[in-house]
């Protein structure tokens, strides 16, 4: 882990991890109507502490390896459990999916914005004004 | 980069959400359509979704929607005693489509509602990548 992959801290993990969770909510929200389908989710602060430790990323076992991303493509999906299940089997519940959509949302705004903190004080650092 | 992906999902959404609005709209036009027989008539057409799975991944990660097919309603066709219509049969019967108008107009709803979701998703997820790309600006 390099200087600047430091001083970038938890937030690229955390926007990778709140990326992954939009994808998975938006597949909630287009399976609304499809019968038997059930809503998945992830836990965000378990998701994030495996990315951190770099359980579920590749190894690098070759100095010519090129590490492969981090390891939010391997997460654990939960299924949601519906306040009202539908009579088909679907667990899509539209309200509650939308709102979790707009905090997750909003979340990755948030780490946007300390991301970008953190690389204007890099940038200011470099070119010592 | 996966929010990508949301387009790709969502895009999936839509169509199929206006494939079934598609066949809402063949139902409702066809509501009143008069038959000489029970087979001829009119049935109510509903397609059916499931989900795509992505299989490359291994905790088998639910994708966008897809189209199974469309299916006749199993419905009866109301059968009605009208001696001077032109289509009766020989008893007399003519056979209405079994398009319920009521559900027809529900499930109009209910998809355009779920087509505005999957819009809404896309367009929160499209200003996430600008400011994303903006990074350090």
């Amino acid at each position: 882990m390099n200087v600047i992959d430091r001083h970038l801290g938890i937030s690229p993990d955390a926007l990778s991890v709140r990326a992954r969770r939009i994808e998975l909510l938006s597949a909630n929200l287009a399976n609304a109507d499809t019968p038997g389908y059930k809503a998945r989710d992830i836990d965000f602060g378990e998701t994030l502490a495996r990315v951190r430790d770099g359980q579920g990323a590749m190894r690098t076992t070759h100095s010519t390896h090129i590490q492969a991303g981090s390891g939010a493509h391997n997460m654990h999906l939960k299924y949601r459990v519906p306040s009202q299940a539908s009579l088909d089997g679907n667990t899509v519940e539209t309200q509650q999916e939308h709102a979790a959509f707009m905090d997750n949302a909003i979340r990755y705004q948030a780490s946007l914005n300390f991301l970008d903190g953190r690389i204007k004080s890099i940038i200011s650092a470099l070119r010592m004004e | 980069m996966s929010l990508f992906n949301v387009f790709e999902i969502s895009g999936t959404a839509l169509s199929a959400q206006s494939v079934r609005l598609n066949a809402i709209a063949s139902n409702l036009a066809n509501a009143g359509v008069v038959s000489d027989s029970a087979e001829t008539a009119y049935r109510a057409r509903y397609p059916v979704f499931s989900t795509i799975y992505d299989s490359a991944r291994a905790s088998q990660q639910p994708g966008g929607v897809k189209i199974d097919g469309v299916f006749e309603s199993k419905v009866a066709p109301r059968k009605e005693f009208s001696p001077a219509h032109p289509m009766a049969d020989e008893d007399g019967y003519i056979y209405m489509s079994n398009v319920n108008s009521v559900e027809e107009m529900a499930n109009m709803i209910s998809a355009s509602r779920s087509y505005q979701s999957s819009v809404e998703a896309m367009n929160t997820t499209k200003q996430l990548i600008i400011r994303t790309l903006s990074l350090g600006r």
